[in-house]
């Protein structure tokens, strides 16, 4: 293979790890975000919340990391739910500025609170031994850990297409992002319903918080300084669409990556101006409603 | 008949208009107790002399929390970014002496203010259009391109390691700065007070008016006939402006600067300030800055751990129990007080 094509090659296998971890973390924000309006900053801290999970299931409890990945993602998925239900219930009706308030008001509090109990210093976990090393693909070899992430990410975009389009609860979802009082006035509980997708969606949250922690590092601080990439990912998608979410996600993911390779010194640059290229074109994102 | 009944109908009219004027010009008046967080201000300058360094720090983000309130609180307009304009007028600033040798201080803010101004006025005609998650997103972007731009040209703006050794010529060509920050506290009271002056005047004009119209209700107001997004524009660039004379103050207040003015910390920190005061109040700034400078100056001593916990929490508390700040707190005690005295 020629020098060039080694380097494109890498770059959308990288490209596509990155957009996965990008999608599995944002793609719960962007369908609450889509059925309530609701402004969640404090979704990052799910995600930090499951990867801490993860580290203390590997390190101290001694669990393998895949069935770990799967108790955090259930776990904070039910921890999420009583935060719904009792504070961002109350401010479904109030301004963007109060839901923003509240729930970076909740961020500040779970990276203090992860700080306390487990310090700044970043955290990694142990990976089991296929994990590790290269996957050999015939042409050429591929870090195992990142052709794991895509391979659970397509898996995962798989079941949420079959669940969103095919499943009678997703033609509810779809139906209340659509029209919230259409919805409820043929009698379909969008309360319930969204107990539901934010319970879910904060637990795909926590699964890309642990897949993270491999690729980035963990830190309590992961809740805030991702948090601005995740809502990227949401409004350049356009809220409440899961085709715009991978969209936005594959974009980004591979946008990034190829741009730092190129020009590493430019760092996030790249992102943040394709954000506001797509924004100021389609204010609504990729597949929003306008 | 018809003729006296048109006749009543006008003087009502005449009447009401007369009286909206009125309620206008009265709310304009000043009070004796606005004279209160001046004085107060007067006074730590001479109870205080060893902690003025940290008085001009706080004059500053009274400033910059000022500029927020005007679009956040009295337009509504939700950003996150506004870190943005602080630290284009910071730069200005530092830019302006290590590349021009400009170190007169009064005319460096200007340029600072006038700058960032220019710089919120075309920014602000693109992104005004839009609302809610988009306009934010627009504006924490908006923020950290500029950001990770002067990293990438950290030869001239020094990067993270900043800008160092930044000397200034005395205010006036008489007035030097002396090491505990006397002439400096004074030099951004005044700034404070001139700054406070303007935005009084435009708070309480048609302007303004206007403005606190659009926050409510923007379908009205454009049925009505106002030119909505003119006004956004034009009260996005003078608070840009305003943040720039902030961020040129801080910058010669400290004699240093680096790229962390533009971190989505600090715009979400003069919002954190601004709503612990009370958005949509002139005094509001005053009193959050002032809060959460002294609660952050202590408390992050003990434990940036626990400052942090705090912060969160009086965060959550604020957004559930009180809406609109201390200030808000302070007039519903009042007002209980009140009806207590006469029921």
């Amino acid at each position: 293979m020629s020098h060039v094509a080694t380097i494109v090659v890498s770059i959308l296998f990288d490209g596509l790890a990155y957009a996965m971890f990008l999608f599995i973390t944002s793609v719960g924000l962007s369908v609450t975000m889509g059925l309530m309006g609701f402004v969640n900053l404090a979704h990052g801290a799910f995600a930090m919340c499951g990867g801490f999970f993860v580290v203390t299931l590997t390190r101290s409890l001694g669990v393998a990391f895949v069935p770990s990945l799967v108790i955090a993602s259930v776990a904070v998925g039910v921890i999420s739910v009583p935060f719904e239900r009792y504070l961002y219930r109350r401010l479904y009706k109030s301004t963007d500025l109060e839901q923003v308030l509240l729930t970076i008001g909740l961020a500040f509090m779970s990276i203090a609170t992860f700080t306390y109990f487990y310090g700044p210093i970043p955290k990694s976990v142990p990976l089991p031994d296929w994990l590790k090393g290269d996957v050999n693909l015939g042409f050429r070899a591929f870090p195992s850990y990142r052709a794991f992430l895509i391979v659970l990410g397509v898996a995962l975009i798989a079941v949420l297409w079959y669940a969103f389009e095919k499943t009678n609860i997703g033609a509810k979802i779809r139906a209340a992002v659509d029209n919230r009082r259409m919805a409820e006035s043929v009698g379909i509980n969008v309360d319930l319903l969204f107990t539901l997708t934010f319970a879910v969606g904060s637990g795909l949250a926590a699964l890309g918080g642990a897949l993270a922690i491999q690729l980035f590092g963990l830190t309590p601080s992961f809740a805030v300084l991702y948090l601005v990439l995740f809502l990227i990912v949401v409004a350049v998608g356009g809220l409440g669409s899961l085709k715009g979410t991978l969209l936005a996600a594959l974009v980004i993911g591979i946008i990034d990556t190829g741009g730092k390779y190129a020009f590493p010194v430019a760092g996030n640059l790249f992102i943040y101006a394709i954000t506001v290229i797509v924004l100021l074109i389609k204010p609504a994102g990729f597949y929003g409603r306008e | 008949m018809a003729v006296s009944e048109t006749k009543p109908r006008d003087a009502a009219d005449i009447e009401t208009r007369v009286r909206a004027a009125d309620y206008l010009i009265r709310r304009h008046y000043y009070r004796w107790p606005e004279a209160l967080p001046w004085l107060i201000a007067i006074a730590c300058y001479f109870v205080f002399p060893d902690r003025m360094t940290f008085g001009s720090q706080l004059l500053v983000m009274v400033i910059f929390a000022l500029s927020l309130d005007l679009i956040l609180g009295y337009a509504g307009i939700v950003t996150l970014g506004h870190a943005a304009f602080f630290g284009i007028g910071a730069y200005t600033v530092a830019l302006g002496f290590l590349r021009l040798g400009w170190s007169e201080p009064i005319s460096g803010i200007l340029v600072g203010g006038l700058v960032a101004g220019g710089v919120g006025a075309v920014v602000g005609w693109f992104i005004l259009r839009y609302r809610g998650l988009t306009l934010l997103m627009l504006t924490i972007a908006f923020a950290a391109m500029l950001q990770e731009s002067g990293n990438l040209r950290s030869d001239i703006t020094g990067g993270y390691d900043g800008l160092p050794g930044l000397s200034f010529t005395p205010l006036f060509g008489f007035f030097d700065y002396d090491l505990y920050g006397h002439t400096t506290y004074l030099y951004a009271l005044a700034a404070l007070a001139v700054i406070f002056y303007f935005v009084r005047r435009i708070v309480y004009s048609p302007f303004g008016q206007a403005l606190t119209g659009i926050r409510e209700n923007v379908r009205r107001m454009h049925a009505i006939g106002s030119p909505v997004h003119r006004r956004l524009v034009t009260v996005y660039a003078i608070s840009a402006a305003l943040a720039g004379v902030a961020g040129a103050l801080f910058t010669q207040t400290n004699a240093y600067v680096t790229l962390t003015v533009f971190d989505f910390d600090n715009s979400a920190k003069v919002m954190v300030m601004l709503i612990l005061g009370g958005t949509g109040r002139l005094y509001g700034p005053f009193i959050g800055a002032t809060v959460y400078m002294v609660l952050e100056d202590y408390f992050s001593k003990l434990s940036p751990t626990f400052w942090q916990l705090g912060i969160g929490l009086l965060l959550v508390l604020a957004v559930l129990f009180t809406r609109r700040g201390l200030l808000g707190l302070l007039e519903d005690a009042g007002a209980l007080l009140n009806k207590r005295k006469n029921p």
